[in-house]
């Protein structure tokens, strides 16, 4: 089963869609298949973003595992006061 | 985790282990510290809030003898390239950009003569015309800030600079189709003004650079490790060679994440082999830090009669101060969360100004578009004739709600709050002639992020947690409650230490109510270590396997014999078994849990003055699961008390040159405990799922929801419509007379 990746609005500007499903094991082939798929989508893009991955916030990425049917929401980075 | 379970320590009103120090004046605070041959720094600020530095002749004020060093911009590394916009906010390079942007520090044998010296530079300023509020920075034509700022976040790149760094877009349904849908459709505009946080403590620093490279920073800051990584990036010094000490803080709030002073204070000690001192006053607090931006707002809301919100939308544009950085994206984020409504839509811009360049301020940005919101909520509860409370409920976000930033939410505790707002005593209260109340809800997401912590285990069975985050609302008491709930030994047992750079591995900076969740999972996860090593040991003393072996209490207890090792027994003969126990918990913690807020404001205004008193005030929120229940109560009261100040006096007053004409507590007033009711505090529990006590960060969103509960609470006292703050008597005087 693919995992549905949500994209932020500011994503969306280069991805041209709001959601879609990709067949990914963890978030770093995750972020390869993305770019490969949406060619005006750079990396950097992607890395500047937060994910939320079945409602987990993840603030820094990198070896996040995903599941078959995994939601994946890209969202801005927060910070706090 | 943890559904609702009873604890053993977990829960507890415990003493603070800092309290004796800080009430009997023990505790050393960012100025406390003194050197041998310590010498003193002082920083020249710009009397211009927009100027081009012509030249700086810095000559006469190092050929006087009480001089030891001047620096300016020019004397970071490469000329302060690395920084960038830090290392032009810490020293102005070309231009200055607000009214006490720093420009030169002068070192001198004493405090005076620093002082003094600075009045030896002299800088030759070309003043331009100041950009001091949003409509004026935005416009066609604006003076601009930065020749090389372009706006980001277009559907096309433009090709001229501008003062609007950046505009960013959420939306979730379909807006038109939602307003297309509505029977009441209202419309308002929103301005709220530059506020500081308002703690008490200076910004203050005491550093050293040794001639062997090592340098050492004692500061008070909310966190050492970025200090430390900030500083050393506009140094170019090695992490290894840089050891930050956080000292007490008093209050943060956000305003102390950033570094001023410190890398200032280690290139004069650079240039004179003299620890050197900088301590702000005052003034240069409100002038030279970061306060929250001021902001404007568009809100429309449209629902059904039956009270159905069918469509949101909101149009924001936020001070960043001199540099590009507001809080816009948290602002556009947390707008609309309360709510469950499919069709939403937000723009926000992110815009500089002359002034300072803000800072955080808890939950950063949420109060300035929640404010909007809300009032506009409150507005069409009165349209309807629907009762506040009950229009909320019927809209509100629970779990499964798709927020429009992201993720649906998990179990979320707002219909709680809004349940117990109904429910509590102060909403029973029958209202007099000229009083007013007002409700409103509050979100903020809370994070998660780096923390290190250990856990040393003494001889006598005690420990030592040795954490990375400083101290700035009683987390050393959470931690020592969370250690003994996972080692099974009483709270008094662990001594809670806040460790400088060298003597603990990175954390982030505490903030963004991250430090109980997550550095409270760092302590979990380090007791849990302590335990499975106190298991291990006893299990060789017995010559059985781990797994044989149970732990209650802080006892292990032998399941296939009848012996039992304490804690303090196995401590004790570690350095026979293995060496001395230690717990480790180095995490990036996942999974907080946002907490959402429910405020109650009633107050009375005098008709002849336009002065408004807060009568009663009752906090609403979520804690997920208060580890101390009085601290989290302590949180919530300062996050009312804060958003209180915000709604009726607190404002930056610039002249029309663009100078700051109140930076002082006697004409930027906050509220005195004399100003406010004792203000009630509910905690509700609705457990966070990815936390192993349920814990939910609790330092924010208390803020959030005080300005529009105080504003609709003043505007249905006069029944007038109030729509920019702070709501101090002559605004709301002239309201009064105008209407």
């Amino acid at each position: 089963m693919q995992s549905k990746v949500i994209f932020s609005s500011e994503l969306q500007k280069f991805t041209g869609e709001a959601q879609t499903e990709i067949s990914a094991t963890n978030y770093r082939s995750l972020v390869s298949e993305i770019v490969s798929r949406y060619e005006k989508l750079e990396e950097d893009e992607i890395l500047k973003m937060a994910v939320a991955i079945d409602g987990e916030i993840v603030h820094d990425p990198f070896l996040e595992q995903i599941q078959p049917g995994s939601e994946v929401h890209f969202l801005y980075r927060i910070s706090g006061g | 985790m943890s559904e609702a379970q009873d604890y053993r320590y977990i829960g507890q009103r415990t003493i603070r282990p800092d309290g004796y120090d800080k009430v009997t004046g023990r505790a050393n605070y960012g100025a406390d510290l003194t050197l041998p041959g310590m010498i003193w720094g002082k920083i020249l600020r710009s009397p211009y809030a927009h100027a081009n530095i012509r030249s700086i002749d810095s000559s006469r004020a190092e050929a006087h003898p009480d001089v030891l060093a001047v620096v300016t911009h020019q004397d970071f590394p490469d000329g302060g390239s690395r920084g960038s916009n830090q290392s032009m906010n810490v020293l102005a390079d070309k231009k200055v950009l607000y009214h006490g942007h720093a420009v030169a520090a002068v070192a001198a044998h004493t405090e005076a003569a620093a002082e003094a010296a600075l009045e030896l530079i002299d800088i030759d300023y070309e003043p331009l015309t100041p950009v001091m509020d949003l409509k004026t920075a935005m416009a066609q034509n604006a003076p601009l800030l930065h020749d090389t700022m372009f706006t980001s976040g277009l559907a096309q790149d433009p090709t001229t600079p501008s003062n609007i760094a950046s505009r960013m877009e959420l939306k979730k349904g379909d807006i038109e189709k939602g307003f297309s849908e509505a029977d009441v459709i209202i419309e308002r505009n929103f301005q709220t003004p530059t506020v500081h946080q308002g703690y008490i403590e200076p910004h203050a620093t005491t550093v050293r650079y040794d001639e062997d490279g090592q340098s050492m920073i004692w500061c008070s800051t909310q966190g050492h490790f970025d200090v430390r990584g900030s500083t050393a990036s506009l140094l170019n010094i090695e992490h290894s060679n840089l050891k930050v000490v956080a000292s007490e803080i008093g209050g943060g709030f956000g305003g102390k994440t950033t570094i001023y002073l410190e890398p200032v204070a280690l290139m004069l000690s650079k240039k004179t082999g003299r620890p050197v001192k900088m301590v702000m006053n005052r003034e240069e607090v409100f002038k030279a830090s970061g306060p929250a931006s001021a902001s404007r707002s568009k809100i429309r809301i449209g629902a059904t009669k039956d009270g159905t919100i069918t469509a949101m939308e909101a149009h924001l544009a936020y001070e960043a101060g001199a540099f590009a950085g507001s809080p816009i994206g948290p602002g556009c984020m947390t707008v609309f969360t309360p709510y469950d409504v499919e069709n939403q839509y937000v723009e926000g811009f992110d815009v500089v100004v002359n002034k300072p360049k803000v800072a955080a301020y808890r939950a950063p940005g949420a109060p300035q578009s929640e404010f909007a919101c809300e009032m506009v909520i409150n507005e069409l509860a009165d349209e309807l004739g629907i009762d506040p409370i009950e229009l909320r409920l019927k809209n509100a976000a629970r779990e499964g709600t798709q927020t429009m930033y992201g993720p649906k939410l998990k179990a979320v505790g707002l219909v709680e709050c809004l349940e117990a707002a109904r429910n509590s005593a102060q909403y029973k209260e029958a209202l007099a002639e000229n009083q007013g109340r007002g409700i409103a809800a509050g979100f903020w997401f809370n994070i998660g992020g780096v923390s290190s912590v250990s856990i040393n285990m003494n001889p006598d069975g005690t420990g030592t947690i040795v954490e990375g985050s400083p101290d700035i609302g009683g987390s050393r008491a959470s931690m020592q409650m969370m250690a003994a709930e996972g080692v099974g030994l009483p709270i008094e047992s662990f001594k809670p230490l806040v460790a400088d750079t060298e003597n603990a591995a990175h954390s982030d900076t505490t903030g963004g109510s991250r430090t109980t969740f997550a550095t409270g999972m760092a302590v979990v996860e380090a007791a849990q270590d302590v335990v499975r090593q106190m298991k291990e040991r006893a299990a060789a003393v017995w010559n059985v396997t781990p797994d044989q072996v149970d732990w209650k209490d802080g006892v292990a207890i032998n399941t296939v014999g009848e012996d039992k090792l304490t804690a303090a027994q196995i401590s004790a003969q570690a350095g026979r078994t293995g060496g001395m126990i230690t717990g480790r918990g180095n995490i990036s913690a996942r999974g907080a849990g946002p907490s959402f807020a429910v405020h109650m404001a009633d107050v009375e205004v005098d008709r002849e003055t336009g002065k408004v008193d807060v009568i009663r005030y009752t906090a609403i929120q979520d804690a997920g699961k208060a580890i101390h229940p009085g601290y989290v109560e302590g949180q919530y009261q300062g996050g009312a008390a804060q958003g209180i100040g915000w709604a009726l006096n607190e404002e930056y007053i610039y002249n029309e040159d663009g100078l700051l004409e109140n930076p002082g507590f006697l004409d930027y007033r906050v509220p005195l405990a004399s100003d406010l009711p004792m203000i009630d505090t509910v905690i509700v529990e609705v457990p966070n799922s990815f936390h192993p006590f349920g814990v939910r960060g609790v330092g924010e969103t208390g803020i959030v929801p005080p300005l529009a509960a105080v504003g609709t609470a003043v505007s249905n006292a006069i029944d007038i419509r109030m729509t920019e703050l702070p709501l101090s008597p002559p605004r709301v005087l002239k309201a009064i007379r105008d209407a």
